[in-house]
């Protein structure tokens, strides 16, 4: 059994079909243009979205049935920040503890080893609010981690962060994979991240799956040298509308007032 | 339970530790009081309604949790905006504890935020009956309920920051002016005293004033009554209305 399975999977928003008949098992990145249908993906795999056809498995549980079951299953970056900046960075990990049901005996020492591998058990009691993103995004993925998940989700974990940051955050998490023995299934714009990280590479372009396979395997059907140039080939060289999430509509709304 | 509580509790610290909001939303009642209460109270003394101050104080009161309660919803915005509300919706929790906790923090906070201006209207020379605080507060926070969960339901249908004081401001203002806050209903018109019948407000101020002064326009027995099935009518929206939320 997969630890991801996902069948025949589409979701519409009105006449637009944002993923369109996927199906695939335990990719573990996930790369495709703006506006392919990552996120959408995503968060129909993490039970924010019901698809409009299809099923999805994870980690034994039906995504639609089984909601709690599988949500105790997964933790999840989201592409934009979701931590509260009011409170101090124990009292975000403390929150997500208490919400996954989990005992104050079990989590207090987890939540000391995740804050010390992400290096920020001495900034523990400072508010995020003060946080630079990269000390924001390693407080998000120990938090993913805090419930013991079987998959961590990363919607583009290190989307406008400094390359030093993001090569401390990629070898943050292949530490984690190694020793939690865990599925990271993450989306990414930066091709050399995927790979260098991942062991199999799906590619999604207009709601559909156009390739997947080995990042060595994609680079070999596409006679190109890097994963970009593959990526490239199989997905055209226009650049694509970015409808962008809700928020991003949100934000645009609110500078045009 | 302890998910609704650790919800409840994320609310009052996010109070405690923004102290310009705390001030800021004393200023308002503050203004009220002292325009309404110095500026009216000879006039009120010469018709023949008696300290005016005292007829005011508890209105001002219900005032000031109305106007917290209500906007706390905006929280709900605020974290849809910032992205923390999807933190709670991929959290193992039913929708309805999530939004039983937020509401049940908005409302305590917006309840503190009475209480803080009850001891202010002390300073300014109220002089309510000691015997019905009690009685005050239970009204006081089942109006903070009420309008917490008000303020919940029409966030869970608003993406937009700008929109929400809006419309908020287009429902609350005209509730508060015919409430019987400022002044008495035993005078109005027919029609307008019909709409003051129909507002909830009027029905927690009545309270809240009855329990501090003695002033009944209404009984608790009333007061009490519609209070609790409107608070649970409207619990029950912002529920449904929560549930079907999007991150």
């Amino acid at each position: 059994m997969n630890i991801i399975d996902v069948k025949n999977v589409s979701k519409n928003f009105g006449e637009v079909k944002a993923v369109d008949n996927i199906s695939f098992s335990v990719e573990t990145a996930f790369l495709g243009p703006n506006g392919a249908g990552k996120t959408t993906t995503i968060k129909m795999l993490t039970t924010l979205l019901p698809p409009s056809k299809g099923s999805i498995i994870l980690n034994n549980h039906n995504v639609i049935l089984e909601p709690d079951a599988t949500r105790h299953s997964f933790g999840i970056v989201f592409q934009d920040p979701s931590i509260d900046t009011e409170l101090t960075a124990y009292e975000n990990m403390e929150f997500h503890a208490v919400l996954y049901s989990m005992k104050s005996t079990l989590y207090k020492p987890r939540i000391q080893e995740l804050l010390e591998l992400v290096d920020l058990w001495d900034r523990k009691d400072s508010l995020t609010k003060e946080f630079s993103g990269g000390m924001k995004r390693r407080l998000e993925i120990a938090r993913g981690l805090l419930h013991h998940p079987k998959v961590l989700f990363l919607d583009e974990p290190t989307l406008g962060l400094d390359p030093q940051t993001r090569n401390h955050i990629w070898s943050y998490i292949q530490n984690l994979n190694k020793k939690e023995n865990l599925t990271v299934f993450f989306t990414t714009h930066y091709m050399e991240e995927a790979d260098k990280v991942a062991d199999t590479v799906c590619i999604i372009d207009h709601g559909k799956i156009i390739a997947n396979g080995t990042p060595n395997e994609l680079k070999q059907k596409t006679n190109s040298k890097t994963l970009e140039d593959a990526f490239l080939a199989l997905t055209g060289k226009n650049i694509r509308e970015d409808s962008g999430d809700n928020q991003m509509k949100i934000t645009n709304r609110m500078w045009r007032r | 339970m302890s998910t609704i509580y650790i919800l409840w509790l994320r609310q009052l610290k996010r109070y405690v530790r923004s102290k310009q909001r705390m001030f800021a939303s004393l200023a308002q009642p503050l203004l009220f009081l002292v325009a309404f209460g110095f500026g009216f109270s000879s006039i009120f003394a010469k018709a023949g309604g008696g300290n005016y101050i005292e007829f005011l104080a508890p209105g001002i009161i219900a005032m000031s949790v109305m106007f917290t309660a209500v906007f706390s919803g905006i929280e709900i915005i605020w974290d849809k905006q910032y992205g923390f509300l999807k933190e709670t919706l991929v959290a193992p929790v039913s929708r309805f504890n999530i939004m039983l906790g937020r509401t049940l923090g908005g409302a305590t906070v917006a309840f503190i935020q009475g209480i803080i201006v009850l001891i202010i209207t002390l300073f300014i020379g109220f002089k309510p009956v000691v015997s019905g605080i009690f009685l005050a507060i239970v009204f006081m926070f089942l109006l903070a309920l009420f309008f917490t969960a008000f303020g919940t339901a029409i966030a869970s249908k608003l993406d937009d920051m700008q929109g929400f004081p809006l419309i908020i401001n287009f429902i609350v203002m005209p509730l508060f002016f015919l409430s019987g806050a400022l002044f008495p209903i035993a005078g109005l018109p027919a029609v307008f005293a019909d709409i003051v019948k129909l507002n909830p407000l009027s029905y927690a101020v009545d309270g809240v004033r009855g329990a501090l002064t003695g002033m009944h326009t209404f009984s608790f027995f009333t007061d009490g009554i519609v209070l609790t099935l409107i608070t649970l009518v409207c619990l029950w929206i912002g529920a449904e209305l929560f549930k079907r939320i999007q991150a």
